[in-house]
């Protein structure tokens, strides 16, 4: 359930009427999370709440996107929301693996959130695993979108304009020719139920996903973050090459030390 | 990867394991096992300051201060505990692969155990003892079930737990650390002063001390997490004997012992430890 920071008297809870929700899948390379990360980080947004759930492993920490001795000192927790309402961007960030046979009630508790909340569309930022790729999947761009039915008729169009690949459809039984063509995410974690789920519940939602594997999955996380500023312009690109604006997103501090501590002077 | 006999393992993804396993439909088989393994996992906490006749009306709460993990266990059995000041009135009842637990409140050290203290003299301040590990899927139950039972105004958390060195990020090698050492994390309502320094980014800290700290985060509670790296894993008096910085805080400092009986116990624990430890006679 979402809970919102400040409690106090006269405080209004905030209003994400109309905004939209971008948020990670917890998928393969964790790339869509690193991706949020550079979104909060660079557009300073500010922490509006808290998603209290039983579903995901607890973790806490101080700030991970301190940028002085200041405003280092305040703690975090697995699920976060932050809001940018000048852009009407809400942001929710998951900072740990699922629990066991959780997937489906987060889901769930997840979408009737988006409902009450009475969000425009929702955003997911996911990842697949590279090596399950077919022949024409290997071909080509990693990057890859999905539309929710309702959210089709709205953008659509800009997805052709932008020249954006649909993730394809693939066959239930490999091989043999005629059978159905179903929707397959291998290592996208709660992508596939929530997109289907957001389908039959006539939910906006888009899912933006990249090809990975595995590994230093940073590279990965400015590909995808930049895949979806062709679309939300979320910062504007400062060079003369609109695709590249890869300087202009801010590493949080919190990404240091990701491949482990310093080495041991005796080693050498 | 090949294990030791040849086979091919996947490597396991972060992303979870067992997604297909999730998204496919459950058989009346299946629901039927889950049922039962969640029965079975289900966390008890038996409170005995509730009689049969009484209605079920929350503890009054100013003080909880919760050990996790068998060395803070010791720490507050050596400096704060005793059998004089402190009644038993809760006991946790679980189970799971790493642990069951007892509910008898006579425990040694090296036991699995999660029980709850009151001070006599002001049976608002609490204390909980859990040296059993409490796994992710029961940590939400221990806390609702827990903090349920409190009348949470006023209520002040601190929590004392321990983690390997090994886990601690920093720039330089964990080689030349001096370990054990202590590092605090605060909730935005703690505005008391830390024994500690504060635990430095990219740190985390997990399970059910970060899920306790969480819980006090989310509903406003004013908590402080200390949590102790080192190198030791089992009961080891130099591991508890780092804590002892918390005896100047506030809410212990009232409630230490006599430093003579502490060093006593500590004594005691050496012995049972080093039984434990040596498998050559």
């Amino acid at each position: 359930m979402f809970v919102p920071c400040d409690r106090g008297g006269g405080s209004a809870a905030p209003d994400f009427k109309g905004f939209t929700l971008l948020m990670p899948a917890v998928s393969v390379g964790n790339v869509g999370q690193l991706a949020i990360d550079l979104v909060i980080s660079t557009l300073d947004m500010t922490k509006v709440g808290y998603f209290y759930t039983d579903c995901l492993v607890p973790m806490v920490g101080n700030n991970p996107y301190a940028t002085a001795e200041e405003n280092s000192t305040e703690l975090s927790i697995n699920a976060e929301v932050y809001s940018l309402p000048s852009e009407k961007l809400v942001v929710l960030q998951i900072r740990s693996p699922f629990i066991k046979n959780k997937y489906r009630p987060f889901c769930e508790t997840l979408l009737s959130w988006v409902k009450s909340s009475k969000c425009a569309r929702v955003v997911l930022l996911s990842s697949s695993h590279a090596y399950q790729r077919d022949d024409e999947q290997l071909l080509g761009t990693p990057l890859r979108y999905l539309l929710t039915p309702d959210l089709e008729k709205a953008v659509g169009g800009r997805m052709k304009e932008l020249n954006w690949k649909e993730m394809e459809r693939v066959a239930a039984y490999p091989g043999i020719s005629d059978t159905d063509k179903i929707l397959h995410i291998p290592g996208g974690g709660i992508t596939k139920l929530l997109f289907t789920e957001s389908c039959s519940e006539g939910i906006q939602m888009a899912v933006l996903l990249k090809f990975c594997s595995e590994g230093d999955n940073i590279p990965d996380a400015f590909v995808l973050v930049n895949y979806l500023n062709e679309w939300l312009q979320l910062i504007k690109s400062e060079s003369n090459n609109s695709t590249d604006s890869s300087s202009q997103w801010k590493i949080p501090s919190s990404w240091r030390l990701l491949f482990g501590n310093g080495l041991p002077p005796a080693l050498f | 990867m090949a294990t030791f006999f040849g086979e091919v393992v996947v490597a396991p993804s972060r992303a979870g394991l067992d997604e297909e396993e999730e998204a496919r439909e459950e058989t009346p088989e299946d629901r039927e096992i889950r049922r039962e393994i969640e029965k079975k996992r289900e966390v008890d906490v038996l409170w005995t300051w509730r009689s049969g006749g009484c209605a079920e009306e929350p503890l009054v709460c100013s003080r909880f201060i919760v050990a996790i993990g068998r060395n803070a266990a010791a720490f507050l059995s050596s400096f704060i505990l005793d059998s004089v000041c402190w009644e038993v009135v809760g006991v946790v009842k679980l189970w799971n692969e790493w642990c069951r637990t007892s509910s008898t409140t006579n425990v040694l050290p090296t036991d699995s155990f999660c029980l709850f203290y009151r001070l006599i003299s002001d049976p608002t301040v609490l204390l909980c003892q859990c040296s059993c590990y409490v796994a992710e899927d029961q940590q939400f139950q221990w806390l609702e079930k827990v903090f349920g039972s409190m009348q949470k105004k006023g209520l002040q958390v601190t929590i004392l737990s321990t983690c390997p060195v090994a886990d601690y990020k920093t720039q330089e090698s964990t080689l030349t650390l001096v370990s054990p050492f202590l590092r605090a994390l605060k909730t935005k309502e703690f505005q008391e002063q830390v024994c500690c320094p504060l635990l430095e980014q990219p740190n985390i800290v997990r399970d059910l001390p970060a899920a306790v700290l969480s819980y006090c985060q989310v509903w406003q509670i004013p908590a402080v997490l200390y949590q102790c790296y080192t190198d030791v894993i089992k009961l080891d008096t130099v591991t508890i004997e780092a804590f002892k910085p918390l005896l100047s805080s506030k809410v212990l400092k009232s409630l230490a012992k006599d430093s003579s009986e502490s060093t006593k116990i500590l004594k005691k624990f050496l012995t049972t430890s080093d039984t434990h430890n040596n498998i050559y006679i």
